[in-house]
């Protein structure tokens, strides 16, 4: 336990280390961005006379490396600055972002995690299996599909809802569908595997693309508006309605993740399926099930930990789009207004409070990777 | 033979997926095996012993598939068995015991555990009752703290405990059959006989019958009521292990027997100036020292054989001697002059003086690669040669380890087998026109016929080419063999040093006299000799 705290300990210390690296970045890119805070805020009232004096109220005269350390200490302080564009504390406006990111975080990982943990054991204990081969099939098509692609296609159907021949972007999507089916049908013609199911899907799928043009298949919806497609979302929406106006794009970040993360623990476990003391467990007429869950998860953990972690790390940082399609309160969108709006301060904030995100969650992978191993839980 | 029979096997062929080819491992091989009987299997490597050990439990590899014969369990036909029923006799009734029982443990769960999981699937016990027992097996098979060592995860343990705690949890069912797969194969000789000891005696005890799979001729002797040869997946020979041993029948038999009589050529008398002279080296990794205070030497023309177990430091020697693991202190002096301690400061002919073989031709050689790439880029940056010259140099070293210029120049190395692979390692050693190769455990991953054809090939190319060998290896049958002058190493010291007559004959350092005595003999008398003799 004592190695396991000491580990813990180093690998807080590179994260840090990892961090002010981070910050250096953030701060200096910005630097090199045209013109300066001060032109930014005084934009066309900018007269050389005004500049000056707000460059002398920023302390914009200074080095670019006193600012940095300034900075730098105000963060270490939890002091990230003021907005350029509004002047309020960064940290007041940042907090209630920051909570709605979490929470669609959280709420798509309760969902993805799980189900794609479930399906990767699955895929494994039934691996080469018409119900392995589906699995693969369309969390391989998944993860082809752009997110903001499969954002729109959620609010398609489950928001807009429309009465028209749906064709045309069926047609779309079965286009990427084959794309992706193509690359698997291509891997397994050299591994001389090719699967029935695979080429059925991708008849399908044909016919579909087909469709779109020639249009022999009647394909119609009801209007189906049940979801909402804007995320509106205050500081008294109670969380009932946070859960029911997030559901969309909660869903496209599972489409998104389960794909991958489940493919990973399948991969994961039939790996440790060669294994001789798996084959061992079957000489001792272990069932099936008993050698996936006792014999091979156990010491697939540290590659899933790692993972599930990347995936964490996507659903805080890599929501950007998601949120921007769905208008959603996030850190995301507050990143990219701010963009938008030139306000320096605060988008090197989001970038630093991203950075942190990612570098916590793989710093704890790390160490929850490195503690189920049996080496190190039993030392000699 | 009164028993009843336990198993028969008739006319089973088993094949492997080669591509999209099938091709044949076993090629119908009949097997009849009574109630508490051991029957030995041996071959070399490719023979499909371990094929036909895991057919006996209905099995096979990923791969494979067994394509025609009947095996029968008891009565009962495994070929075509559901998985259900085969499942009900796996662990119950047929057990297996591993090779190399560090891989086959999972080292996620403490050896009881895994013990008790034969019989709590299986509902012949509770987890109490089955602990119970398993500290009884324990006992049995001679681990030490029997009550303790079970909690314990498999890296807490050591190569032959663990291999012991397999044999006693391949036992935990009360099985009729125990499949042993190579059990001491990858363990030290003195390991190995205490590992022999236990399965010897569980067995007996237990009155199991036994499949005992082994490449090695003196072990089966210990185990077997009798022996089965296999070659290329065919039967050879059967018979009873003492008619066996004493009157083999077939000619592939016979130079099994054989292998152990090789003698590498007689020196002359005379006793020649020291080529390399190890003075007082001691080497470490970080803080842990691995060598203390070696001195030896190797003589011109004559084999220094190396010998202790694992962990001894035999191979950090090696590493000291040629510069990759340079010494902290002592010094390597070569030909009277003294070489700088890390490789990259010798100069180009102290590298070329010293070359090494190793222990596993499959990754010692680039397999992308091909034979005349791999031995002409030593002989280019040793000598010098180039164009047509290089290319003759090639053709030359081919020919000097008796393989076929023309058949062997563009093949890759997975396009050789393991002897070739190795005269391939010796060929790459020799284009640098060495004084000293250091040889290490160069015939431990090789077949008997093929390790002497190795042998035989370097006691030539050293009569030929006034060659030093610095032979490291843990096979005292080889050391007979070879060696001129043999050092005895334990715990990184130097137990013992001087010529082989002598340290081969009484009175012995004690852990050298364990190390001989701990060599199975092909009497099959010698375990229940030694284990008396030793008390």
């Amino acid at each position: 336990m004592n190695s396991l705290l000491r580990l813990a300990g180093t690998r807080l210390f590179y994260g840090i280390i990892t961090l002010v690296v981070v910050s250096i970045v953030i701060f200096f890119a910005v630097e090199l961005l045209p013109g300066d805070v001060a032109q930014q805020i005084l934009g066309r009232d900018a007269t050389p006379e005004t500049l000056a004096a707000l460059r002398e109220r920023l302390g914009l005269n200074d080095p670019a490396i006193l600012r940095y350390l300034s900075w730098l200490r105000g963060i270490v302080q939890g002091d990230l600055g003021a907005s350029l564009v509004t002047g309020q504390p960064i940290g007041d406006l940042v907090i209630g972002r920051l909570g709605n990111t979490l929470f669609l975080a959280a709420f798509a990982a309760i969902v993805a995690i799980p189900l794609a943990l479930f399906l990767g054991v699955m895929a494994a204990l039934y691996r080469d299996t018409w119900f392995d081969r589906t699995i693969n099939t369309v969390t391989l098509a998944a993860i082809s599909l752009p997110e903001f692609f499969i954002a729109y296609i959620l609010v398609l159907f489950f928001s807009i809802g429309f009465s028209f021949q749906m064709s045309g972007p069926l047609a779309v999507i079965a286009a990427f569908v084959l794309l992706a089916l193509l690359r698997g049908i291509l891997q397994a013609r050299k591994t001389g595997e090719t699967s029935g199911i695979q080429l059925v899907i991708a008849a399908v799928f044909l016919l579909i693309l087909l469709n779109g043009y020639f249009r022999f298949l009647p394909l119609t919806t009801e209007p189906m508006r049940v979801l909402p497609s804007l995320s509106r979302m205050s500081e008294d929406t109670d969380f009932g309605e946070r859960i029911f106006n997030s559901i969309l794009p909660m869903l496209t970040l599972v489409l998104v993740t389960t794909a991958y993360t489940m493919r990973m623990t399948r991969a994961n476990i039939v790996n440790i399926l060669a294994a001789p003391y798996i084959e061992m467990a079957t000489l001792k007429g272990v069932p099936p099930a008993r050698i996936i869950f006792w014999h091979a998860l156990p010491n697939a953990w540290a590659p899933i930990i790692n993972v599930v972690a990347l995936t964490l790390a996507y659903l805080i940082t890599g929501v950007v789009v998601v949120e921007a399609v769905f208008v959603y309160p996030g850190l995301g969108q507050l990143l990219v207004d701010s963009v938008a709006k030139r306000d320096i301060t605060m988008v090197q904030a989001c970038c630093l409070i991203f950075a942190a995100a990612y570098v916590l969650l793989n710093m704890m992978a790390d160490v929850f990777a490195i503690a189920t191993n049996p080496r190190l839980l039993h030392p000699k | 033979m009164a028993e009843p029979i336990l198993l028969e096997m008739r006319g089973v062929k088993i094949e492997g997926q080669t591509g999209p080819d099938w091709l044949p491992i076993i090629k119908g091989v009949d097997l009849t095996l009574r109630k508490g009987e051991v029957l030995g299997l041996i071959g070399e490597s490719g023979a499909g012993k371990s094929t036909l050990g895991l057919a006996a439990m209905g099995y096979k590899r990923g791969g494979c598939r067994i394509s025609g014969g009947s095996i029968k369990f008891d009565g009962q036909e495994l070929v075509g068995a559901t998985r259900n029923d085969l499942r009900a006799l796996r662990g119950r009734r047929i057990a297996y015991v591993a090779q190399s029982a560090a891989a086959s443990f999972n080292p996620a769960h403490n050896l009881i555990d895994q013990f008790s999981e034969g019989p709590m699937i299986h509902g012949l016990a509770d987890r109490s009752t089955s602990q119970a027992e398993a500290v009884a097996l324990y006992d049995a098979v001679q681990l030490p703290e029997p009550r303790t060592i079970g909690f314990r995860y498999p890296h807490q343990v050591s190569g032959g405990q663990l291999q012991r705690a397999m044999t006693a949890m391949a036992m935990a069912c009360k099985p009729d059959l125990i499949v042993f797969d190579e059990p001491t194969t990858a363990l030290d000789v003195t390991t190995q006989i205490e590992v022999l000891a236990a399965i010897r005696k569980a067995v007996s005890e237990l009155g199991t019958a036994a499949i005992y799979i082994t490449h090695d001729l003196a072990v089966v002797a210990q185990m077997a009521d009798r022996i089965m040869v296999l070659r290329y997946g065919n039967l050879v020979e059967e018979a009873d292990t003492r008619r066996m041993l004493s009157a083999p029948q077939e000619a592939y038999t016979k130079s099994l027997w054989s292998v152990r009589t090789f003698e590498a050529t007689p020196k002359p008398a005379s006793d020649p100036a020291p080529l390399l002279q190890v003075e007082n080296v001691t080497a470490a990794y970080g803080d842990l020292t691995v060598l203390h205070d070696i001195s030896t030497k190797v003589q011109t023309g004559r084999t220094v054989a190396v010998v202790g177990e694992s962990g001894s430091g035999k191979s950090t020697l090696a590493r000291a001697i040629t510069g990759l693991l340079p010494p902290k202190q002592g010094r390597i002096v070569m030909d009277g002059k003294a070489l700088a301690p890390d490789f990259r400061r010798r100069g180009k002919d102290d590298l070329r003086a010293i070359q090494m073989i190793y222990q596993i031709p499959d990754t010692a050689l680039n397999p992308r690669q091909t034979v005349a790439q791999i031995l002409a880029r030593p002989a280019r940056f040793f000598t010098g040669l180039s164009g047509k010259a290089l290319q003759d140099r090639v053709d030359d070293l081919l020919a000097l380890i008796d393989l076929e210029p023309g058949v062997f120049r563009s093949r890759l190395p997975g396009e050789l087998s393991g002897g070739q692979k190795q005269r391939i390692g010796i060929a790459r050693a020799l284009a640098a026109e060495p004084r000293l190769i250091i040889c290490d455990e160069v015939t431990s991953a090789l077949d008997q016929l093929v390790a002497e054809g190795i042998l035989r090939l370097l006691d030539r190319l050293q009569q030929e080419l006034d060659l030093s060998y610095l032979f490291i290896t843990h096979d005292l049958a080889t050391v007979r063999a070879v060696a001129d002058s043999v050092v005895v190493m334990q715990y990184g010291k130097v137990v013992e040093d001087g010529p082989k007559a002598q340290v081969f004959s009484p009175p012995h350092d004690p852990y050298t006299e364990l190390l001989l005595s701990s060599v199975p003999d092909m009497d099959p008398d010698w375990l229940t000799r030694t284990l008396e003799a030793r008390g």
